[in-house]
């Protein structure tokens, strides 16, 4: 999956959020009522889409979605 | 992995009691109405039931097992009880020989407590299974529940809108002609801190700061004696191993996924069930949901499941179930086994 789908699919999750206002360098923290939840919604979404687990210490680590996508990608080495 | 199956037994019948008083998350006044709609989209929580400050989960277990009794007529014939919970009547005796004394059961009577979570109901189904299978014991009460929310502070958004308080009651006989139960339980210490209530036992003893009020981060307050979760600690730990539990148990057990009519997960939050779901490639109406109405229950979610969402099909149908209880501990396991006419009800708990 490329950083464009990822990005997209991933933005498809947080429904509260306007379609095309998320890009790879977003800090998904600063995205509007960020919270634990969202966490939650990532991990469940890396692990359906991408058969990744992401840990707490992953969340917490990165700051934009390109960060998220290079753990996926390390990962899956 | 402990793979081990029993013989010899049946479920008879299953009874479960939640308090009358609901909560609703849209009430849920310490997170804002945007955090209530993502809180409820994510745990699928629209409502919980909330047992008042006096009530303890042996009263829901016993209206629970009352019932049974009462239907069956079989208090002098009940040999064990055992009673799955982590939220006792006291310190010390344990709760099943109480309930033993106020359910009027006979004296020659197994009585013993299991201190479990969320994979407790399995556990218990394991224990009780054991105990019935030499024909010794013939019939016995497996009371499973929690009184989950005398443990969460109203001030900790990661734990109070999540549980909800149940008590059930499980009729088991021994039964020669029935099939073989199999199970995969497993355990994992080192999970110990991602739910726990770390003070006010013999590690952390009562003192006089345990009812002091701490605040961890905005929106999440508490004491020393509330309940603490790291909920992406649980959210790992599901997804790592709660699919692979039950795929080894079925590779194991000979049986497949496409004999079993319904899995039976606990409700955790529906997130997490979705992710196993989605991993094990279940269609979405084997799977049966309380959470919406009822919360995390934790021992209790299974049958109260059951008895919220299947009663038809248990009393009705001759049905290959599968059941996984996964949480605190952490601990985790998951049972096959047969049905047959399961008799179950849901009842609220009423003071009067």
């Amino acid at each position: 999956m490329s950083i464009e789908q990822f990005t997209k699919n991933l933005e498809a999750e947080f429904e509260e959020v306007e379609p095309g206002t998320i890009n790879p360098d977003t800090v998904f923290k600063h995205i509007k009522g960020w919270s634990s939840m969202h966490a939650l919604i990532i991990i469940a979404f890396v692990d359906s889409n991408c058969d990744v687990l992401l840990t707490g210490a992953d969340i917490k680590s990165a700051q934009t979605i390109r960060d998220l996508y290079s753990i996926v990608t390390e990962k899956l080495k | 992995m402990a793979y081990l199956n029993t013989s010899h037994s049946k479920i008879v019948a299953i009874s479960s009691c939640v308090p009358k008083r609901i909560e609703k998350t849209t009430d849920y006044t310490h997170i804002t109405s945007e955090e209530q709609d993502l809180f409820i989209k994510t745990t699928g929580i629209k409502e919980r039931r909330v047992a008042d400050k006096d009530v303890a989960c042996s009263d829901l277990c016993y209206i629970s097992a009352k019932s049974l009794i009462d239907k069956y007529n079989c208090a002098d014939e009940i040999d064990i009880v055992i009673f799955v919970s982590q939220s006792p009547d006291y310190y010390l005796p344990a709760t099943s020989i109480l309930l033993q004394e106020r359910l009027n059961l006979k004296k020659d009577c197994v009585a013993f407590d299991i201190n479990l979570g969320c994979s407790g109901y399995v556990y218990g189904l394991s224990v009780m299974s054991n105990m019935l299978q030499s024909g010794q014991l013939k019939k016995g009460l497996l009371l499973v529940g929690d009184k989950s929310t005398t443990s969460t502070n109203f001030k900790d958004k990661s734990t109070y809108p999540l549980f909800g308080d149940a008590g059930t009651a499980t009729l088991i006989e021994h039964s020669p002609n029935s099939s073989d139960w199999h199970f995969n339980l497993q355990s994992d210490g080192s999970g110990k801190n991602s739910i726990i209530i770390e003070h006010g036992q013999s590690r952390n003893p009562f003192d006089k700061t345990l009812d002091d009020m701490i605040e961890i981060e905005p929106g999440i307050s508490r004491s020393k004696r509330n309940l603490v979760l790291d909920g992406m600690g649980i959210f790992n730990f599901a997804l790592k191993e709660v699919a692979v539990n039950i795929n080894t148990l079925f590779e194991k057990s000979n049986f497949t996924k496409e004999q079993v009519d319904f899995f039976v997960l606990h409700q955790a939050n529906k997130l997490i069930n979705e992710s196993v779901r989605k991993k094990l490639k279940i269609e979405i109406e084997k799977v049966p949901y309380s959470i919406d109405l009822f919360g995390n229950t934790s021992s209790a979610s299974i049958p109260l499941t059951m008895c919220y969402k299947m009663k038809e099909e248990l009393q009705t149908k001759k049905l290959t179930l599968l059941m996984s209880g996964f949480g605190v501990g952490f601990s985790w396991g998951s049972v096959i086994l047969r049905t047959e006419n399961v008799y179950t009800n849901l009842l609220e708990y009423d003071r009067a």
